[in-house]
């Protein structure tokens, strides 16, 4: 087939008057701010224009919010390095700021052990929930449903668990996530050879494959609707509204291909819940860790799905 | 029949990469042509193997049945088939499978006349799955360095090579690969509730793409578009799929050592290594 029906990026661009969006529910707040400008280079990839961008209350906390916790971190950062900037930039990616030692419990802890580290973390709590309160606000201004939100709500489900709940079920905030890039990472490691292998908690089974599944299923469905772009199949409300042909093609394709396909409309529930599910699962199994099951392969060997392995069996991957 | 109210206009002949019309036919929703044909040889064959090897195993238990590859001793060679020869076997049926499925992709494209959007796709997985069990293992010189067949043993591979190469959140290819699956799975989520959203409004009609457009724009001050977003969400899961390959064939091979090691050359720039 010829090339120019693959649609690999946009080959004409149209430009005309900016959009400066949709008119809003009466009662709701139609500010907009900021003078739209295109990008050619997005042009070839989907919509040149940037911007408007509305700001609001929930905005505006949301962004001073934010701009605090990551001022705080970077405070201690460079405090760290004695305002050095090079090696600010040396030691970066290793720079890390703790939550306070376990001895504090609960508690307060002074500010360079870990005090900073609570404040800072307040200060992130309202930069999320505010634009969270944002996903909402603009969902019903524009009439929509509040499909945004709640997704939104499952991945800060998972944030709660591992800054908030989890650490107040075990009563430390020892317990949670330090902020750093190399450091959050040991955190992640640390916490699954503490609790004996994460890859025995079945939520933790489960969130993989909803990670995996939601990338799948996005090659699968980004890959359809390209294929039948030529047929109008990126109109996808209107094709959901009134099926046409593109619809038609794409639900064949898989029919034919594996037995089975999904709507239009179906294959966006599919993909909701394959990632809402990610999040919801991966934080459940976070929840468990440490406060229900203390080590996670035990746990699987008990329960008659863990594997034993004897001498006569090479443990697999063992020498690289 | 099971045919779908609009679906007889579309079951035309024609469209076949090998044997014409020979195979042109479908079997209740499926499609089969010379590529569905050849597949089904390999699926029944690797599956039958499959339960040969777990009955000459020590267990039923579904969790823990397992098919190991050669062990690494054995180096490239063929093996018989309780010593790693069953999963060669499987090994070529399981490629062969997959590469005759993303063919009769291609075929039903044709059909309907779409692009090659998906069946491309499906060859970066199978790129990826090729990576773990042939170029690698054949870099590294020995089969056995491939992961054995089997729900846990599979993922008890995974954390062991992690260990052994320190660690390997520190792998930069593991990281980009990881990033990447995260972002697809945050893409996802907001292109499906936004669609969703549009067509089950919180008032009155049904919302058009410019409340979508509108809403990103509002949200986060841009909206890549209903055309663009099939287009990042299909460039992010591939390169989910194509940088988790890379993480593996560069470990062993091009790194040898500990990836926390890995990070050095940055600490040791001549300009600073002395700080």
């Amino acid at each position: 087939m010829a090339l120019e029906y693959q649609n690999i990026f946009t080959q004409v661009q149209v430009q005309g008057p900016a959009e400066m969006g949709m008119p809003v529910e009466a009662g709701w707040n139609s500010d907009r701010v900021g003078t739209p400008s295109f990008s050619k280079l997005a042009g070839w990839f989907g919509n040149a224009q940037l911007g408007p961008i509305h700001l609001g209350f929930f905005g505006v906390i949301s962004l001073i919010a934010f701009a605090l916790w990551f001022f705080i971190v970077g405070l201690n950062f460079w405090i760290q390095v004695d305002f050095n900037p090079a090696r600010f930039l040396k030691e970066l990616f290793y720079l890390s700021l703790d939550p306070p030692a376990e001895e504090y419990g609960l508690g307060m802890a002074p500010l360079m052990e870990g005090g900073w580290w609570v404040i800072s973390s307040v200060f992130l709590l309202v930069a999320v929930l505010a634009w969270w309160a944002r996903s909402y606000s603009r969902a019903r201004a524009l009439g929509m449903g509040y499909h945004v939100c709640w997704a939104f709500a499952s991945a800060i489900w998972l944030f709660l668990v591992l800054g908030l709940i989890r650490p107040l079920m075990m009563g430390s905030w020892a317990e949670a996530v330090p902020y750093g890039i190399f450091p959050h990472l040991d955190w992640t490691n640390n916490f699954s050879l503490t609790y004996g292998n994460l890859f025995y908690n079945p939520f933790h089974a489960l969130s993989i494959v909803f990670l995996y599944g939601s990338t799948l299923l996005f090659a699968m469905h980004g890959a359809t609707i390209l294929a039948v772009t030529r047929v109008g199949g990126d109109r996808e409300v209107e094709q959901i509204l009134d099926r046409g042909t593109a619809s038609e093609r794409a639900g064949l394709f898989w029919r034919w291909t594996m037995g089975f396909n999904a709507t239009m409309e179906g294959i966006h529930r599919w993909a909701w819940w394959f990632a809402v599910l990610c999040t919801l699962t991966g934080g459940i199994g976070i929840l468990l860790t440490g406060t229900v099951v203390d080590n996670w392969y035990e746990w699987a060997v008990d329960h008659g799905y863990g594997p034993v392995y004897t001498d006569d069996i090479e443990l697999p991957g063992i020498n690289g | 029949m099971a045919l779908l109210s609009f679906e007889r206009k579309y079951r035309v002949r024609g469209g076949t990469l090998v044997g014409g019309s020979l195979f042109d036919f479908w079997v209740g929703p499926f499609y089969v042509g010379f590529f569905g044909v050849v597949g089904m040889f390999f699926t029944l064959l690797g599956v039958a193997l499959i339960f040969y090897g777990a009955a000459i195993g020590p267990t039923w238990n579904p969790w823990l049945i397992s098919i190991y590859p050669p062990k690494v001793e054995a180096g490239l060679a063929m093996m018989p088939l309780n010593e790693g020869g069953l999963w060669q076997i499987i090994t070529i049926c399981a490629l062969g499978s997959f590469g005759c499925w993303a063919l009769r992709e291609v075929e039903i494209c044709n059909k309907l006349g779409m692009g090659y959007h998906v069946p491309f796709a499906f060859s970066v997985a199978i790129l990826a799955y090729a990576t773990l069990v042939v170029i690698r293992p054949v870099w590294m010189g020995a089969w056995g360095y491939a992961f054995p067949y089997g729900i846990w043993t599979h993922l008890d591979w995974v954390s062991n090579v992690g260990y052994n190469y320190g660690n390997f959140h520190y792998n930069p290819a593991h990281m980009i690969a990881v990033s990447l699956f995260f972002t697809t799975t945050l893409a996802l989520a907001l292109h499906g509730s936004l669609i969703l959203s549009a067509t089950n409004p919180s008032e009155k009609e049904v919302r058009t793409p410019d409340h979508e457009d509108t809403y990103f724009r509002d949200f986060i001050g841009y909206s890549v578009g209903p055309l663009g977003i099939h287009r990042l969400g299909l460039l992010l899961a591939l390169n989910a799929g194509l940088w988790s390959a890379i993480c593996i064939v560069i470990t062993g091979t091009l790194w040898e050592d500990q990836w926390v090691y890995w990070w050095d050359w940055y600490l040791n720039l001549p300009f600073w290594a002395d700080l």
